[in-house]
């Protein structure tokens, strides 16, 4: 019960931040000066174009009469219409959205199985040969760029290694996501793997300092039940934040990705729109990336207070 | 206590950190390698008019996608470019907009942590809420996004980065003077009469700025990264500016015929970041008190 | 001594470290015989903990055993693989520590904790060491162990979850338990009512026990035999009654001299004079000497392993010149005689 009012709390938290996310997504458009449908319309503004915007957009109206415009229409779950499509922005995400949820997942899921093991291994002998082998990771693994990465593994596995994964789309059914999809998630995984090690090796490196450590210990259990029923066990609990805060980039990243490997997802959807001027369907892809983030720091939150039990709830 | 008594007492105390550095900065290893990497990248792209005859702009049709020749060191590109020269004028390009772009979030964000961490309560409240705000968006869709409104290229790059980037500035000045100020020599100067601003930027400054050049580090790898990212995206420096993300968004169609297109660019990237990175783990260990 | 559960030959415990080597045990030798209670008693630093942790091979790194032999049910643990000792642990030779909120994992409820031994040496299924567990738990006297089983530590209080650590020392019954300072981070009552039940268990199980602490009042109350560290190194042995009521050695004497006495009206509180050695760089000679009143001119230098009093064993002092103890206490009894 004490969960779910928990739960039910950081719910209700998260509303201003949502709300600050749509003043900013709201803002973007009157970041330049002048007239934003000029700056919507780009280089095809012309003053005809720019006047047939004027009214749906409610830009005769004072800004706060705006943005109240804007909220009534978000509210009643309408995004906008897309200027090139025609058709509303949300119809648009919806189709892409599961695309891009399954790559954050999948890629996720991989960079928790790359990061757990090499982590493991690293701390459980400080300072040796694969301790300093694992910790050469994010120095490096940090300044590549993902979308070279991605790059990389097409011509790695794709064109070369006799092309065991296909070099994009979405492909059908679950194992035809999994198989299709592979190469992306894994240059996402690749991606914030550096992060994850980094800090899961630290809080490994702490925990097994720790008194209840050498207590398991003198039970004479095996090495290997110390580290990982205890001292794994503890230190996911302050790692789980930091996949949080990486998750966030992550989602960020995907966009990218999603052009290398050609992924119909909602960051691919973004560019496009980017490239043919669709402000609504920037603004609604900002807008539902925003709400994507606030809703995995809630989990990951949720998550944090599952592992750790002495969370409490008050 | 005199103006002078009170600045003694708060200059001794507030130099703690700053003698360690200057002694043991040569014998940090990764401080060292750090510097000579970074040092070798930023002299070989400003050295660039001396290194090649080239320019990083001109086609030659009748030579695209050349292996390495005498007289083109790395080839050629699909339009007939050297690449040599592409490399190397596009580093300058990129680094040049990276560090630049490092500095006004570092500014911007340095200051409203001040004002967040040192007047508390109101100020930092708004300050964090609209930190929450900014952090909600993912860093590149909101730069993609920033970057569509004010128009692709270097000055929205700038714009777009100052926006976004101030955040863990913020952060992180507002945590180290949240706990810097209950120090005595803080204590001391307020008792003395000092001016709120003179405080913060003589006394608690100099002291908390340590963490956020450490940071700024790791931040300016970053920022190359958003710059090559953009590039690729065709959002970042606009053709026919070189710049390694365009190398890299330009080479992928060649992949089969000349994978070192998209190849060597990125590992330019790879190793300046690398230089980057050690010299932040160097500043990291040096800076922090013994 | 053949009958001895446990006999610990000079045994010697270094920590390199980057100030320079820290000689935490230098020379410890005690035994301990089947059922009885050593205290292993000193100052803080004096090594005490470092010995126990040595036995069982868990000195914290980058500490290591440099020399000595640790003799327990016909091998030497000081050499012992991993293996055997991850053998002996928990299962022969259990070990209680000093900080029962630090020292238990706080993420794993307390039945489960006290569950891993049994199901690691005694091949019990998990059900079947949690029946254990529960019962256990009943033994070292937690009230309401059905409810509590499922507690996490933090949601114990100081004497349940040491109540708890005890249990889990207890779980596959060993022949032996090393207790580091139990008691010292609880209340008096509570401490109290530790030490009586480790006092019961003892007796119910039969067990041995090396009882580390600094508390001379807790030795007396458990202990039957007590060995006295001082820098690194065990300078007296003896039973309870002969080390305290006819110290030979005057640190031991020193030690008892300086615990308050609530029967005397007028008493200054006599203290050792000084401060106990840097383990890097000890004294030369005996390590006492430059605090030591009756300290002459052969005291400062050589070495002064310890030296067997009288007949029977057990009874042993570093010290060359001990009749000044005997001198001292005869003048000035420690002890006024029930």
């Amino acid at each position: 019960m004490d969960r779910f009012a928990y739960i039910l709390r950081r719910l209700l938290q998260a509303i201003p931040v949502v709300i600050g996310v749509t003043v900013i997504v709201f803002f973007m458009i009157h970041l330049v000066p002048g007239d934003p449908a000029r700056t919507m319309l780009g280089l095809h503004a012309t003053p005809k174009k720019v006047a047939l915007l004027h009214h749906p957009w409610g830009l005769d109206r004072s800004l706060p009469a705006q943005y109240e415009l804007f909220m009534k229409r978000l509210l009643h779950g309408n995004l906008g219409t897309s200027l090139i499509y025609g058709v509303s922005a949300w119809s648009l995400i919806w189709g892409r959205l599961p695309v891009t949820l399954w790559l954050i997942g999948y890629g996720t899921v991989l960079a928790i199985l790359i990061a757990i093991p090499l982590a493991v291994l690293a701390a459980s002998r400080k300072d040796a040969v694969r301790d300093q082998a694992v910790r050469a990771v994010p120095l490096i693994g940090l300044g590549f760029p993902p979308f070279w990465l991605g790059i990389m593994m097409l011509l790695a596995f794709g064109l070369h290694l006799g092309r065991l994964f296909p070099v994009g789309g979405y492909g059908t059914g679950p194992v035809g996501h999994l198989h299709s999809m592979f190469l992306p998630a894994l240059t996402v995984a690749l991606g914030i793997s550096p992060i994850l090690i980094r800090s899961l090796r630290a809080s490994l490196l702490q925990v097994l300092e720790s008194d209840y450590i050498t207590t398991a210990r003198s039970k004479g259990i095996s090495e290997r039940r110390v580290l990982l029923r205890h001292a794994l066990r503890n230190a996911v609990v302050s790692t789980v934040s930091v996949l949080g805060v990486n998750i966030g980039f992550l989602v960020g990243g995907t966009v990218v990705i999603e052009q290398v490997f050609a992924i119909p997802g909602i960051g691919q959807l973004m560019i496009s729109s980017v490239f043919q001027r669709d402000f609504p369907v920037v603004q609604g892809v900002t807008l539902i990336f925003g709400i994507m983030v606030v809703l995995v720091y809630l989990a990951t939150d949720v998550l944090h207070s599952l592992l750790d039990p002495r969370v409490r709830f008050d | 206590m005199t103006i002078a008594v009170a600045e003694g007492i708060t200059e001794s105390l507030a130099t703690d950190h700053r003698g360690g550095f200057r002694r043991r900065w040569y014998r940090t290893p990764s401080f060292v390698l750090g510097i000579l990497i970074v040092g070798t990248v930023i002299g070989l792209s400003l050295a660039a008019p001396l290194l090649t005859s080239h320019s990083p702009t001109d086609q030659d049709l009748n030579h695209v996608l050349q292996g390495p020749t005498s007289k083109h060191l790395l080839g050629t590109d699909q339009l007939g470019r050297d690449e040599f020269a592409r490399l190397l004028y596009g580093g300058r390009v990129d680094l040049r907009v990276a560090f630049l772009a490092v500095l006004f979030p570092f500014c911007l964000g340095t200051i409203l942590g001040c004002i967040a961490g040192y007047y508390g309560r109101f100020f930092d409240t708004i300050i964090m809420r609209l930190v929450d705000m900014v952090v909600a968006i993912p860093f590149y869709v909101l730069i993609i996004a920033l970057v569509f409104v004010l128009g692709a290229g270097a000055r929205s790059i700038y714009i777009a980065i100052t926006l976004v980037g101030w955040v863990s500035y913020a952060r992180i000045i507002r945590g180290e003077i949240l706990v810097a100020k209950r120090q005595e020599y803080i204590l001391a100067a307020q008792a003395a009469g000092f001016r709120d601003l003179r405080i913060i930027a003589r006394h608690l400054l100099p002291n908390v700025i340590t963490q956020a050049i450490v940071f700024a580090m790791s931040d300016i790898v970053l920022d190359i990264l958003a710059i090559v990212t953009l590039g690729y995206l065709g959002l970042g420096i606009q053709p026919p500016t070189p710049d390694w993300g365009g190398m890299i968004s330009d080479g992928q169609a060649f992949l089969t015929t000349k994978w070192e297109l998209s190849t060597i660019p990125g590992v330019a990237v790879i190793i300046t970041a690398l230089g980057l990175s050690l010299i932040g783990d160097g500043l990291a260990d040096l800076l922090r008190p013994e | 001594m053949t009958d001895a559960i446990l006999d610990v030959r000079d045994l010697r415990v270094e920590i390199p470290l980057s100030r320079g080597t820290v000689h935490a045990v230098d020379g410890a030798s005690f035994t301990v015989r089947p059922g009885e209670a050593l205290g292993l008693v000193g100052e803080s630093g004096s090594g005490k903990s470092m010995t126990l942790r040595a036995i069982l091979g868990l000195l914290p790194s980058p500490g290591r055993v440099v020399s000595g032999e640790v003799e327990f049910e016909g091998q030497d643990l000081a050499s012992a693989s991993q293996r055997r000792l991850r053998d002996v642990r928990g299962a022969r030779i259990g070990m209680i520590f000093q900080e029962p909120m630090t020292a238990l994992n706080p993420v794993m409820r307390v039945i489960d904790q006290i569950a891993e031994a049994p199901m690691a040496h005694l091949g019990q299924s998990r059900s079947q060491a949690r029946s254990t567990a529960l019962d256990l738990m009943r033994k070292v006297g937690i009230p309401d162990p059905h409810r509590r089983a499922q507690a996490y530590p933090h949601e114990l209080s100081g004497g349940m979850r040491q109540r708890v650590m005890i249990a889990i020392a207890l779980s596959c019954e060993p022949k032996l338990i090393l207790c580091d300072e139990p008691t010292t981070a609880l209340d008096v009552t509570i401490q109290d009512q530790i030490l009586k039940l480790l006092g019961a268990l003892r007796r119910d199980f039969g067990v041995s026990v090396v009882f580390v602490t600094h508390d001379l009042a807790v030795v007396a109350q458990t202990c039957e035999r007590v060995a006295v560290m001082y820098a690194g190194q065990v300078i007296e042995t003896g039973t309870v009654d002969e080390v305290f009521h006819a110290p030979r050695h005057p640190y031991t004497l020193g030690l008892l001299r300086s615990v308050p006495r609530f029967d005397l009206k007028r008493q200054t509180l006599d203290s050792i004079p000084g401060q106990p050695p840097d383990l890097v760089m000890p004294p030369a000679g005996c390590r006492f000497h430059p605090r030591c009143r009756f300290a002459q001119d052969d005291c400062v230098s050589g070495d002064f392993p310890l030296r067997p009093l009288g007949a029977g064993g057990g009874r042993a002092t570093a010290c060359i010149h001990d009749d000044a103890c005997v001198t001292d206490v005869r003048a000035n009894p420690v002890i006024a005689d029930a």
